[in-house]
């Protein structure tokens, strides 16, 4: 026991989830054990969203320092108003539609990363002015326009199996997948070894504008696939539904212990985090806390977890 | 030497299960140049930075001109005694000028007109070390080349303001500097010394140490070996004492010259940095060296070689890097990461990377290089830096690459594991690799068939193997300023 604990502290991502268990178990002390497993599968359900594009933020951040996707929010409205306007809720349409959606999404990153390296904008300004394009998009396309989404999609974002919502075995799925391409592809390695150091990384044979392009363009594929689902979840898109992601996609990257700095990603971090985000919220609500108090805490708690996890790392 | 300025007594430190320092005992009289001479991994870059009060000893003492130091050590308690270091790896503010460097350390620069008075101080003191050195205070350091960093970083350690001087320690001080102006430097030294500083230079070039040093001090496996005046030690006994086992006869003057020529070409390149310029070509096999004063555009034709812009490069290409905090290692990765990057292509199957595959590689290459590691899944930090730079070989020579590109890769290794990398070189171009090596090191051009003299980004001369004496290279060097 002693000898796995010792193994896994020095794990950067072991802090998200003792701080998830952490607020899950005080939380289920003050009820008094009432609603466990809802807490649990409600946290799933809704922590799936932000694993998905936290894994695309997380493959942004690590090509290393000053790189980051703030357009998400925009491109998960634009795949939900897309995927939900094409279907029309007929089910005859659901590939088109969630092809159309990934086709916008694509054409997202293809614009960002044609902002940062043709005209050599720091990605933090393309991404968020792109952002603004996007969204003006996806309100001018989807004017005033409520549509269900068709029954298959429906059913896909919202069905349990013994309290495990299917949604979240697929992100599970997309996440493993995910984990190998980073150890076991040349695209993961390059993207490792660009953050670490991008003169290094070129000078060792590797195109590193070509590894930077095919991350701003997956990030930009994983919000539209946060866009679809979310849309099927919520029962059709809305122009502000990916508003909450912003700080979301980047909190579970960093609270999930990879590195800000880059070249350095953690997958089960990011499950850690997502979940612990959600915990957290659902624990200030059943303490009666008000909206104030559940804000100033979420800031707290968020700091707390990454000193511990932070400091960890620098005392090597 | 009438007495003594710095003393060390029987200082230990250990990092995990190594031992760095067993025991080390270390004198320098006030007035006297002291020599360090040593390994990688001897310990002596740890005993400087114990001095320096940058690492902490487990165990011993320091005493400060005959009297003994009570309590810690830190690097306020050095300064405030006139310690100066420049270390290995450079330690200047990147984002800053260089006159803002200076003001880092000196807190007595301050309130209205505090640039000025470091750009004079600089400024000053540059010009006495390095007459004609080309830097202005307002340059930021990021801007400067890495010899040119060097400099800078020499000229802050000599800089007086309130602290008299009493000790400076050089730990390679010459490994990116040219040889006019590491003899610059030397002289410069001589002069310090005489006036009353003391001096501790580290450097793996012999003839440095035995000609510019009053007492010279070997160390091996964290211990002094011996200790002895300058003069009681000539090249043979000095790298006897060290532990290396020289043989000065192995002769790689076996040149196939003639035979090479008629190889097919592997690289024809013209320098993009001058109008008025010779071409560089090199056949399959060549070792082909690039001389001058260091930058002179030598590193640039490097990278256009690598980048292949106006040069044709047929076949596959690897970069050795000399700076390689910003060009080479990846600080985050273990050893054999480090390796196998340049080969992971190799190693795909189905798709994957094979992990087996990868480790096989890296142990072949621990091996073939003798990297000094336990485990080759350490971090790559936790090597000496010499033996990081015999990673950066191993992930070279373990690629498909048929062609070498060597940007002064010998900074800072030992005599012992240059001799083995300079044979490996010589058995890789047999093979059929092409070397392209650009070296500040007048010795290594030995090993050459042929060299490229840069001048101001050009080509200015190309000489032949029987032709690579120093006189000749330094006459190419100089032409032109020696004819205005």
């Amino acid at each position: 026991m002693t000898n796995i604990w010792n193994r896994l502290r020095h794990e950067p991502w072991i802090w998200s989830f003792l701080a998830a268990i952490g607020v899950w178990l005080a939380t289920i002390a003050y009820t008094g054990g009432q609603g466990a497993g809802e807490i649990l599968t409600a946290a799933l359900s809704f922590a799936t969203f932000s694993i998905i594009v936290g894994l695309g933020q997380m493959m942004v951040i690590t090509t290393g320092p000053g790189n980051v996707d703030l357009s998400i929010p925009a491109t998960i409205t634009l795949a939900g108003v897309v995927a939900m306007k094409v279907m029309d809720t007929d089910s005859a349409r659901l590939l088109l539609g969630i092809g159309a959606a990934l086709g916008a999404s694509f054409l997202v990153g293809v614009f960002n990363y044609g902002l940062i390296r043709l005209l050599r904008i720091p990605p933090i300004i393309a991404t968020l002015s792109s952002s603004f394009l996007v969204l003006s998009t996806a309100i001018s396309y989807g004017r005033g326009i409520r549509i269900k989404p068709p029954l298959p999609l429906d059913s896909f974002a919202t069905m349990r199996i013994l309290g495990i919502p299917l949604a979240a075995v697929f992100v599970l799925v997309l996440s493993i997948v995910l984990a190998i391409v980073i150890k076991r592809t040349l695209y993961g390695r390059a993207v490792v070894a660009i953050g670490q150091n991008p003169r290094a990384a070129w000078l060792a044979g590797i195109n590193v504008n070509r590894t930077r392009f095919m991350t701003y363009v997956l990030s930009a594929l994983l919000a539209g696939v946060c866009g679809i689902l979310l849309s099927g979840f919520s029962g059709g898109a809305a122009l502000n539904m990916g508003e909450e992601f912003l700080l979301a996609s980047i909190a579970v990257v960093v609270i999930g212990g990879t590195s800000v700095a880059g070249g350095r990603a953690s997958v089960p971090g990011i499950w850690g985090a997502a979940l612990f985000m959600y915990l957290l919220v659902t624990m200030l609500n059943t303490f009666g806390a008000s909206a104030g108090v559940r804000l100033i805490m979420t800031g707290v708690i968020i700091i707390t977890v990454i000193v511990l996890a932070g400091g960890e790392t620098q005392s090597k | 030497m009438n007495h003594t300025a710095i003393k060390l007594d029987g200082v230990e430190r250990n990092f995990g299960a190594v031992r760095a320092l067993a025991g080390v005992s270390l004198a320098v009289g006030s007035g006297e140049c002291l020599g360090l001479v040593g390994h990688n991994g001897a310990g002596k870059s740890t005993l400087m930075h114990i001095l320096a009060g940058t690492l902490s000893p487990d165990k011993g003492d320091i005493s400060v001109g005959g009297t003994r130091h009570e309590g810690y050590w830190s690097v306020n308690v050095a300064r405030t005694n006139g310690i100066r270091c420049v270390f290995q790896e450079l330690s200047l503010c990147p984002n800053l000028t260089v006159a803002e460097n200076v003001r880092i350390v000196h807190g007595s620069l301050k309130g209205i007109g505090w640039k000025k008075r470091s750009q004079d101080i600089a400024l000053q003191k540059l010009d006495e070390i390095f007459p004609g050195h080309g830097i202005s205070p307002s340059d930021a350091i990021s801007d400067l080349p890495i010899g040119k960093r060097q400099m800078a970083e020499i000229a802050r350690a000599f800089t007086v303001t309130d602290i008299p001087l009493r000790l400076v320690i050089l730990d390679e001080p010459t490994s990116s500097l040219d040889a006019v102006t590491a003899q610059q430097l030397l002289t410069f030294v001589r002069s310090q010394v005489t006036k009353g500083t003391s001096v501790i230079l580290i450097s793996h070039l012999l003839g440095d140490i035995l000609g510019t040093c009053d007492r010279i001090a070997v160390m091996k496996d964290g211990k002094t070996v011996a200790e002895r005046p300058a003069k009681k030690f000539d090249r043979h006994s000095l790298v006897a004492a060290m532990g290396t086992e020289v043989n000065q006869n192995k002769s790689t003057t076996a040149k196939l010259a003639k035979a090479k020529s008629q190889a097919p070409v592997a690289i024809r390149a013209k320098p993009k940095t001058a109008a008025d310029t010779g071409e560089l070509i090199a056949h399959q096999g060549e070792i082909i060296g690039l001389a001058g004063l260091s930058g002179h555009g030598q590193t640039r034709m490097l990278l256009q070689i690598f980048s292949r812009s106006d040069a044709e490069v047929p076949a596959p290409v690897a970069f050795i890097a000399g700076d390689r905090q910003s060009d080479g290692i990846f600080h985050l990765w273990s050893i054999a990461s480090n390796v196998t990057i340049r080969s992971l292509r190799s190693l795909l199957r189905r798709g994957l990377i094979a992990s087996d595959g990868e480790g096989l590689l890296a142990a072949e290459w621990k091996k073939r290089m003798g990297i000094r590691t336990s485990d080759m899944n350490n971090n790559i930090l936790t090597l000496s830096g010499g033996n990081q730079q015999k990673t950066l070989f191993a992930r070279a020579l373990g690629s498909e690459a048929r062609i070498i590109l060597m940007d002064d890769p010998m900074r800072g290794v030992d005599i012992g594991t240059k001799l083995e990398v300079y044979e490996m070189i010589a058995r890789e171009a047999k093979a059929g690799r092409t070397f392209v090596w650009y070296t500040t090191e007048m010795e290594e051009l030995q090993y050459c068939d042929r060299a490229y003299v840069f001048r101001n980004g050009a080509i200015a001369a190309s000489l032949e193997h029987e032709d690579l004496t120093e006189e000749k290279i330094l006459q190419a060097s100089f032409a032109e300023s020696s004819a205005a």
